[in-house]
């Protein structure tokens, strides 16, 4: 119990009278990397919108590090150390990467009300670093993002949520839509998030993918857990038969 | 060499700028060098500020994803509400800011209306078009009513500077210019204006409150609009309710042919001054050229077309130069 970063307890969640979430009760483990499989539809998505503030459970409970916590928005999850990428959805394709590592965080040289100078030259100097750390190579901060690769995003979004120091790693289908290169690649910067000690959700159609990097698998089907095991413990064909 | 090269291609403005230096050597000639007298420059110079204040508010929105077709009643109506306080007595700095209240009041509107109601700010402003144009009419009571005498008129529009190239508004308007610009390429606010419109989803998944900052740009829109009219109205001396009639698809040319996309995200205050400069550069030198003056809607109907198709070219063969690693 000491060990959940994030505990979730009996989570229910309604869509127009369809019941989506059928009381979730689950944890994340501290330095964990979770896989979290189940078909369209299952809740998966739904679990992953409440845990990252873009929507709200309807019941239920949420505790990070032991402490019930309320997740509105967005900003808040990303304040409590939680931080979601999406496949497409967490860059801006027209502005270059140091900027969308800082969307939302800007560093500023001063500021009146939250509204201020940017400070251009720390978030060159600080993309290049955090870009480093996740051992992507990329020819220049200013590089506008539309031009990179589908992994390579994946990388800059993954920088990003390391450089601003977070807990928990929500990696939404990171491997969708990806050549098989740049999938090891995905793969990697999840078996690096663990070395770091970072907890790390990984959700995924593709059974082989989680396999490959997680420490423990969850299945989810019509809105409940249906397998919660080690991935020692299991097979990808035990969690298959299941779903 | 190559960097320096795709880099260049990826501004927006760039294609705009190329085209008005062309025009300008092009005018130069076809007018026996008239066109870049003092004389005329000062015509051109003085009346550049009013559509191009009008541009930067436009292109700031455009970036932000939105759209104002209402920015050519709200020059008409800004000017008229402080012509009509006026001459119930209201002095002029209250009229002003009175002015600028209504802007801002039609810019919340148009923001709030297309943001809560997921509605396309074409349609809003589209309405606003037509309701700010008419309370300009009904607020003037049909004829226009007569300035006092002694307005202020010296801060906005009269001539400075050497050889007195330049009308107190072009000062307002490079100082507008400068800090809408650097508020666009250097402050966090400016971050997010392009973020909204550059993917409205990674936005707001990364915490921007990107109905704010729309609203923010349209009550800018709207204000810089009026204010644009208001320095209109004090240079013609009079309250016309039929000014910026056409203004605002003016100052969409503009933006677009500056570089900023209808689709939001690209763009710079600059393109858009740059985006006006041509079109007063071509309205002025077509005349000049003793070209027939019905030509001025073709001339500029053509430039927009032709600035988007070059300008999406620049931006794939900028994307085709590949730097190594």
């Amino acid at each position: 119990m000491s060990d959940a970063i994030i505990a979730v307890r009996d989570v229910h969640k309604w869509y127009s009278g369809v019941h989506a979430l059928k009381g979730i009760t689950l944890d994340f483990k501290r330095g964990e990397a979770l896989g979290l499989v189940g078909d369209n539809g299952a809740g998966k998505s739904t679990l992953i919108n409440i845990l990252s503030g873009v929507q709200r459970a309807d019941q239920g409970e949420i505790l990070v590090e032991g402490k019930p916590v309320r997740i509105a928005r967005p900003r808040d999850a990303m304040d409590l150390g939680i931080e979601t990428i999406y496949q497409y959805n967490s860059m801006v394709p027209t502005m270059s990467i140091a900027r969308n590592l800082f969307i939302g965080r800007e560093p500023l040289r001063f500021s009146v009300g939250g509204i201020g100078i940017l400070d251009q030259a720390k978030m060159r100097s600080e993309s290049i670093r955090a870009i480093a750390d996740v051992d992507l190579h990329l020819r220049s901060p200013d590089a506008l993002v539309g031009e990179l690769s589908g992994g390579q995003r994946q990388g800059v979004a993954i920088a990003r949520a390391m450089h601003f120091k977070s807990k928990v790693m929500i990696l939404d289908e990171p491997t969708n839509h990806l050549s098989v290169k740049e999938t090891k690649k995905v793969i990697g910067f999840v078996r690096s998030l663990k070395e770091q000690g970072i907890t790390c959700v990984f959700i995924s159609h593709n059974m082989y993918h989680v396999f490959e990097c997680c420490d423990r698998v969850v299945a989810m089907a019509r809105g409940e857990v249906v397998l919660d095991k080690r991935i020692e413990d299991t097979s990808i064909d035990e969690v298959a038969g299941i779903l | 060499m190559k960097r320096l090269f795709k880099t260049y291609l990826e501004k927006p403005e760039l294609a705009g700028l190329i085209l008005l230096v062309l025009l300008v050597i092009v005018f130069q000639i076809r007018s026996n060098g008239v066109f870049l007298n003092q004389d005329n420059l000062r015509g051109m110079l003085g009346i550049l500020p009013e559509t191009g204040l009008v541009a930067i508010g436009v292109t700031i929105l455009m970036i932000s994803g939105e759209f104002d077709l209402s920015v050519g009643s709200v020059f008409a109506l800004m000017p008229m509400t402080m012509a009509v306080l006026m001459v119930h007595g209201a002095p002029f700095p209250l009229a002003l800011l009175a002015g600028l209240l209504v802007c801002a009041a039609i810019g919340f509107i148009n923001g709030y209306v297309t943001i809560w109601f997921a509605i396309p700010s074409f349609i809003t402003t589209l309405g606003m078009l037509f309701i700010a144009r008419s309370l300009t009419i009904v607020v003037s009571g049909g004829f226009p009513p007569l300035l006092p005498a002694d307005l202020p008129t010296w801060l906005f529009t009269s001539f400075v500077g050497p050889g007195n190239m330049f009308r107190m508004s072009f000062l307002w308007f490079a100082g507008i210019a400068v800090l809408t610009s650097l508020m666009l390429s250097s402050t966090n606010f400016g971050n997010w204006i392009k973020a909204t419109g550059g993917f409205h989803p990674a936005a707001a998944s990364m915490g921007i409150p990107t109905a704010r900052v729309k609203l923010a740009c349209f009550v800018l829109c709207s204000m810089l609009s009026g204010f644009a009219g208001m320095i209109q109205m004090l240079r013609l001396g009079s309250p016309l309710p039929s000014i910026g009639e056409g203004l605002e698809l003016q100052a969409v040319a503009a933006a677009v042919i500056g570089g900023a996309s209808l689709a939001g995200g690209i763009g710079t205050v600059l393109g858009g001054i740059i985006g006006t400069t041509l079109i007063r550069v071509i309205d002025n030198g077509l005349v000049l050229s003793q070209v027939d003056a019905n030509w001025f809607k073709f001339a500029i109907g053509f430039l927009t077309i032709f600035a988007v198709v070059a300008n999406a070219w620049m931006r794939k063969r900028a994307k085709a130069i590949k730097m190594e690693g």
